[in-house]
């Protein structure tokens, strides 16, 4: 398909001014030329994490592949914003799924082109966290362990917020959802392990995993390029805030993508074959309690008085992250992410 | 080539004649036999290039067609039972999407009680999925039912299920006439989508509809099943011609010209029938058997002309609406409406019960001799004893445990004799 002339969009968080940079170092959006995958005009609401994710990602895909590319994409928010028809926000070819079926569908597709001979045309395939780490976990783990040649990406906005914002198994500790209330002396989600697809989709040793934020597009449109030099099954978690669902100000969505990462809750990073290979390092660490209060989603952890097991056993839980990941080490000669050579 | 073959082998090796591109399915009895062959085929490269993909779940495997179908290529898979339950999103997908998706249903019983023998249960309870059903009488029909489903779905562009009777047929050996790879391509050209993703020609398929059109799109599947009521026969007729063997259609015939009583069921009971008719006949009794072939589209118009003679019909089917009745028969009913013909339902063969002549036969003696009530759902060869007892049971006791454990001690099969 064509790439179109856009208007510049200015983003990012310490991304300087894409548009002063050389052309061949400005970013896929800031390209006067880019595919413009997932067009404005579609409904999803203000300051959507998940819009601007999947922007990035499929504009960054379509130019990893010239254009040669074609996406599935399950039942979700995403799915549902951006389709009323006949009001198709999607230039690129795109199939709805169901809301489980996301990644076997995808498989399909691969193996059609396969045995096509057409392998130079890409499969993307896209859900929200419930449509991968539940209901389409099955099919994903099934295309993961078939190694089928598809990048499958997970916005991750932790709530099935198309149904109406109930839990998921991506749901962190202590958040309100409309099915885990702080009701009757209960505290919101509970605790536990929670399920972490990253990790499980690195036992699988799949050749690339990463996990990104919306608050670093640069290194989003990077990991997405990178995943596409890689043959076979490919998974990438992008965590994307949803202002609605977490009752957080939609001015707010970068920055809260931004917090979760500098407080070691959310580990940003890159593995290749089931092994870490890079990790994006906290640059100012803050305290949980700073990513939590934006959110109404744990305003009942800041009553009077405030629940403060709570806060540090979500503390501790970040804490473990940035032992297991090495997100403080070495902190001085951290890069900008994304800025890598 | 006439060949004594499995009827299971049969099956894949036309599949693999149609050429599909991309095979996807997930082991179940009775079906598996299909799909173990397949899967030496692509593996030996007498199928090439298909890419066989070994999924996780029946609902990955038709998930799977799906993507592959949109993304262009011929697909296939095959299933039975708790399997095409386990599709039965994606079944509805497939056909609300328009895609030219062909599956094989090794018809099987659905549990509980688990039960892995042949009925037609699991295809009739997807009759509302918007797939065309067509059902194979024997096994030459099942391999010839291949190839003219390939040319239906592509032609119509919307998926068709091809059911045959498991074991019964899957796994009976018998002289099967096989087609050629050259005749099969005459017949069935290239696959060319109706619709496709296309990095040149980007479309989004699939789009949400609202209230403003989804009725609409709802009747077009409905329009395009229709148009296969007239396809179906012009396939079949083609078929004929250059395969000299007449397979397929909507509906066949057996002694029905001046038949009074009308016996009409579906699959490889047919055979079964036609004997216990022709016996009937040699007796001066003048009875006949309808099958039909395809129930999906359901060829009313067609069903009322064949059986607008008939003073008596008797449906003899391997499934039942619980709590309702019989299906084909309700939809026979339908057809026959306003005629003077009296309609009587009857279940059999189900769990791979046998559906034997002396059964058939008892059943048109008692129907003949005017016993049996055209409003009540009748069961060939139900134990009605048996039923009583548990019931009974079931009246009395508290807790009385499983039905089905209840009954098989009863029978003295299992456990310690009765309770
Ligand atoms: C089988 C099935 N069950 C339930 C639903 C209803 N449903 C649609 S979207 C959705 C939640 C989506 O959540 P997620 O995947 O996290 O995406 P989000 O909307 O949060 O982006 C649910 C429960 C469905 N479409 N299909
Ligand atoms: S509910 Fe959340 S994920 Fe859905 S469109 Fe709104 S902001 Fe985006």
């Amino acid at each position: 398909m064509a790439f179109q002339e856009i208007k510049l969009y200015q983003v990012g968080t310490f991304v300087a001014g894409n548009r002063l940079l050389d052309p061949e170092q400005r970013s896929v959006q800031a390209r006067m030329g880019r595919s413009n995958s997932l067009t404005s005009g579609h409904r999803a609401c203000q300051g959507c994490g998940e819009a601007l994710g999947a922007r990035y990602v499929l504009d960054a895909a379509m130019r990893a592949t010239d254009g040669k590319m074609i996406a599935a994409n399950s039942t979700g928010c995403l799915e549902v914003f951006s389709t009323p028809y006949p009001e198709s926000s999607w230039q690129v070819p795109w199939l709805h799924s169901l809301f489980g079926n996301g990644p076997a569908v995808a498989s399909g597709m691969a193996a059609a082109l396969k045995a096509q001979g057409r392998e130079d045309i890409r499969v993307v395939a896209q859900a929200g966290d419930g449509g991968t780490v539940d209901i389409g976990f099955g099919t994903l783990s099934g295309m993961f362990e078939r190694n089928d040649d598809v990048l499958f990406v997970c916005y991750d906005n932790q709530g099935y917020m198309n149904t109406g914002v109930q839990r998921s198994g991506a749901t962190p500790p202590a958040a309100r959802t409309a099915n885990t209330k702080p009701v009757g002396g209960t505290t919101g989600n509970v605790f536990g392990q929670g399920k972490n697809l990253p990790q499980i989709a690195m036992a699988h040793e799949i050749p690339y995993v990463a996990t990104a934020t919306v608050a670093e597009l640069r290194d989003l449109e990077h990991k997405v390029e990178r995943a596409m030099e890689f043959r076979g099954a490919r998974y990438l978690h992008v965590y994307v805030p949803c202002p609605l669902g977490w009752g957080a100000a939609p001015a707010d969505t970068i920055r809260l993508a931004r917090l979760v990462k500098e407080t070691g809750i959310f580990p940003v990073f890159e593995a290749e074959h089931g092994v870490v290979t890079e990790v994006s390092r906290i640059r100012h660490q803050v305290p949980v309690e700073d990513y939590l209060r934006p959110q109404r989603r744990y305003a009942h952890l800041f009553g009077d008085p405030p629940r403060r097991d709570l806060i540090d056993r979500i503390q501790a839980g970040a804490d473990r992250n940035i032992a297991r990941f090495g997100l403080l080490d070495d902190p001085d000669t951290s890069d900008l992410p994304g800025a890598r050579p | 080539m006439l060949e004594q073959i499995e009827g299971s082998q049969a099956v894949a090796r036309t599949v693999g004649l149609c050429r599909p591109a991309v095979i996807a399915a997930y082991p179940i009895s009775p079906q598996t036999h299909i799909v173990e062959k397949l899967s030496d085929l692509v593996r030996t490269r007498e199928l090439e290039p298909c890419e066989y993909l070994m999924v996780e779940s029946e609902f990955g495997a038709l998930s799977a067609c799906i993507g592959a179908s949109a993304a262009g290529a011929r697909t296939y898979t095959a299933t039975s039972s708790q399997g095409l339950l386990f599709m039965a999103e994606a079944l509805f997908n497939a056909s609300g999407l328009g895609l030219p998706l062909v599956m094989t249903v090794a018809n099987r019983a659905i549990g509980a009680p688990i039960n892995i023998w042949n009925d037609h249960s699991d295809a009739m309870s997807m009759r509302d999925s918007g797939w065309v059903q067509l059902y194979a009488e024997s096994n030459q029909e099942a391999v010839d039912l291949h190839v003219q489903a390939y040319r239906l779905a592509e032609s119509l562009s919307l998926p068709v299920m091809v059911c045959m009777d498991g074991f019964v047929l899957t796994h009976a050996v018998e002289q099967v006439d096989l087609p050629g790879q050259d005749e099969v391509d005459r017949y069935l050209p290239a696959f060319v989508p109706q619709q496709m993703l296309d990095p040149d020609d980007p479309v989004t398929i699939g789009a949400m509809v609202g209230p403003e059109a989804f009725t609409e799109v709802k009747y077009l599947m409905h329009a395009k099943q229709m148009q296969a009521l007239d396809e179906i026969p012009r396939l079949a007729a083609e078929f004929a011609e250059q395969f000299g063997r007449s397979s397929g259609g909507l509906l066949s015939a057996y002694r029905l010209d001046d038949a009074d009583t009308v016996v009409v069921a579906l699959g490889s009971m047919l055979g079964t029938l036609e004997d216990v008719v022709d016996s009937l006949r040699d007796e001066g009794v003048s009875v006949g058997v309808l099958g039909v072939k395809c129930f999906r589209p359901w060829p009313r118009d067609e069903i009322r002309e064949a059986l607008s003679h008939a003073r008596r019909v008797v449906v003899v089917e391997k499934a039942f609406a619980v709590g309702a009745g019989g299906i084909v028969g309700q939809n026979l009913r339908l057809a026959l409406q306003d005629l003077p013909v009296e309609v009587y339902d009857v279940v059999a063969g189900l769990g791979g019960r046998a559906v034997t002549r002396a059964s058939l036969r008892r059943l048109l003696d008692v129907l003949l001799a005017g016993g049996l009530d055209p409003y009540e759902l009748h069961f060939l060869d139900l134990d009605t004893a048996l039923v009583q007892r548990e019931l009974e049971r079931s009246r009395h006791r508290v807790r009385p445990g499983p039905h089905a454990e209840n009954m098989l001690r009863d029978l003295g099969v299992v456990g310690s004799g009765p309770l």
